[in-house]
């Protein structure tokens, strides 16, 4: 570039090229376009365009009753859903003042961790490929397939799992899915510790993220960033230590901090959080084990769904799920905000109930959303090659964006 | 939990908006109230340069439409002070025809999106914002969709009126 014939750095340059980077391109990894404005290979300034899959969860939401938004919850960050589905469900039983007993909220704990876990070997793994490393990111897609089955070990599905009800578990965990998880928990601490041996210290890897994107503290409190991004540019913040739900002031678990925000940095929180995650499993394994093993879910005959064979067969069960399903149940009116560390950062749900079987009003708080804005302003003098890597360590998930 | 209690918080506030704020209430411990257009920029100035309160985090921005009410479009703050652990609630209700708003990305880069996605669903314009558009709707929309008035689906259907479903 210094030595080019015709433009150099200290050339004032009056044209620019423009490129459009998306709304599909391979390398971005969803809907997202970027129109950038290029000297060469460095951008000079960028618009993002976002909601191509906006698809109105919030106006559909105001129509539903509150079990039958759990499956729009799925759809936010697709990767890690069970997280999302379990925010969701504490944020109603917080407004309906359903307390879990200890087992379901271990159950929960079990869930969102190995989901957190999944979030992060996508964006860990991608983050290898887009640096030009495939094997991290094969080695590590196993152990999402496992993940997925113990999902459906669960609740019978994988990716967009509608995992729980309002009120704890549709069905007790059985002893394939306990297998499962520990087979899992044996598995994947070998393969991570190889990942992280390919990575950490990995010359082209360190050479290729160290010092990109670089986000002080400052700016990345300044755009509300949430979760291991903020926690990367060195602010402790962690919904779980801050305002623990369901139960996790129990656990010991650690949050760990990055120095300065770059993509390396973010990619070392990412893993170790996988690591602590894999503590709290295993620590909420040994609590549930202390507990009375066939309760999974709390006693509210009045929100919680009946099983399909007591409705035909028991009238109590049948006259709840008719005024479950018939939204008869007259709930507080009221507003409530509960956030739950999602794979991105804070997912909040702010609910406002007029006492209907609907909301009057749901937002959800979107970690990917609000992240992103950042992307267009800090790809300023990036190279474009930087700006690819910068967006795969933003782990911005489109459905989480759009809702 | 948190280092503060709502109290603390309160006082702290009516020692110098005493007449600016109403509709004080604590629903599930978060400290909720309403100012005034006129005075939410100095109220949010005033949370996050305090040195005691810091509320240095702004949590999201979004709105809410009461089409009865006689102000109908209300918007709604979340503020989180990770200094102190505490978060507030600050509410903005502005009449229908009228749907203005000073801009918070003077405080907060992080309003920009938030803002605009209000403005998209709601109308709300805020003065002063840097990049006023739609972000999620397409750009030629007309309407503010999550106005309550704005059906979700074709509103001659008759298979789905809400009394059918016991409401």
């Amino acid at each position: 570039m210094q030595n080019h014939p015709v433009f150099t750095d200290n050339d004032p340059q009056t044209e620019y090229s423009t490129l459009n980077l998306g709304p599909t391109h391979p390398a971005t990894h969803g809907v997202f376009q970027n129109v950038l404005t290029l000297d060469g290979e460095r951008i000079v300034s960028g618009v993002s365009t976002i909601g191509y899959i906006h698809r109105a969860f919030e106006k559909i939401a105001e129509h539903r009753p509150f079990y039958q938004i759990t499956p729009l919850t799925d759809r936010l960050n697709y990767c890690s859903s069970p997280i999302n589905n379990m925010g969701w469900h504490m944020t109603v039983e917080k407004l309906l003042g359903i307390k879990m007993p200890k087992r379901v909220d271990y159950m929960r704990i079990i869930i969102m961790e190995l989901a957190r876990i999944t979030d992060h070997i996508i964006c860990n793994g991608v983050l290898g490929v887009d640096t030009g490393a495939f094997t991290g990111f094969l080695y590590m897609m196993k152990y999402r397939e496992d993940v997925y089955e113990i999902y459906e070990e669960i609740c019978g599905s994988r990716l967009t799992t509608n995992i729980g009800r309002i009120g704890g578990f549709e069905r007790n965990f059985n002893h394939i899915a306990f297998g499962k998880i520990r087979k899992f928990l044996k598995e994947f601490p070998p393969a991570l510790k190889e990942f992280e041996a390919l990575f950490n210290r990995n010359r082209i890897f360190v050479d290729r993220t160290r010092d990109v994107a670089a986000v002080t503290a400052e700016d990345a409190l300044s755009y509300s960033w949430s979760g291991p991004l903020l926690r990367a540019a060195g602010v402790d913040y962690d919904v779980r230590a801050m305002e623990p739900y369901s139960s996790y002031e129990e656990f010991d678990f650690e949050v760990p901090v990055g120095s300065n925000g770059d993509v390396y940095n973010r990619f070392l929180v990412r893993n170790e959080e996988m690591w602590q995650s894999l503590r709290l499993i295993e620590q909420a394994l040994t609590k549930l084990e202390k507990e009375p093993s066939d309760i999974f879910h709390a006693d509210v005959p009045e929100f919680y769904l009946p099983p399909k064979e007591e409705v035909y067969n028991n009238m109590e069960a049948l006259i709840y799920h008719f005024k479950i399903v018939m939204g008869e149940i007259d709930t507080p009116h009221t507003e409530v905000y509960h956030a739950v560390e999602g794979a991105n950062g804070e997912l909040g749900f702010y609910l406002v109930n007029d006492g209907g079987r609907s909301p009057y009003r749901l937002h959800f708080r979107r970690p990917s959303f609000i992240n992103y804005q950042m992307y267009a302003p800090m790809s300023r003098g990036m190279l474009i090659s930087d700006a690819i890597i910068n967006m795969s360590s933003l782990n911005i998930i489109a459905g989480e964006l759009d809702a | 939990m948190s280092k503060i209690t709502n109290e603390d918080l309160l006082n702290d506030i009516k020692a110098k908006f005493d007449s600016d704020v109403a509709n004080i209430s604590e629903p599930f411990g978060l400290l909720t109230l309403e100012t005034s257009r006129e005075k939410i920029i100095d109220l949010l100035t005033f949370l996050k340069t305090d040195a005691a309160l810091q509320f240095i985090f702004l949590t999201d921005i979004t709105a809410i439409h009461y089409p009865e009410a006689e102000k109908q479009i209300g918007i709604i703050y979340h503020l989180h002070s990770l200094v102190n652990n505490i978060r507030i609630r600050i509410k903005v209700f502005v009449a229908d025809g009228d749907v203005k708003m000073p801009t918070a990305t003077v405080l907060w880069n992080g309003a920009n999106w938030m803002e605009r996605e209000t403005y998209d669903f709601f109308g709300v314009v805020f003065e002063g914002h840097p990049d006023l558009r739609r972000v999620l709707n397409v750009d030629d929309m007309t309407v503010f969709p999550m106005r309550k008035e704005y059906p979700l689906e074709d509103p001659n259907r008759v298979d789905k009126r809400d009394y059918f479903f016991g409401r």
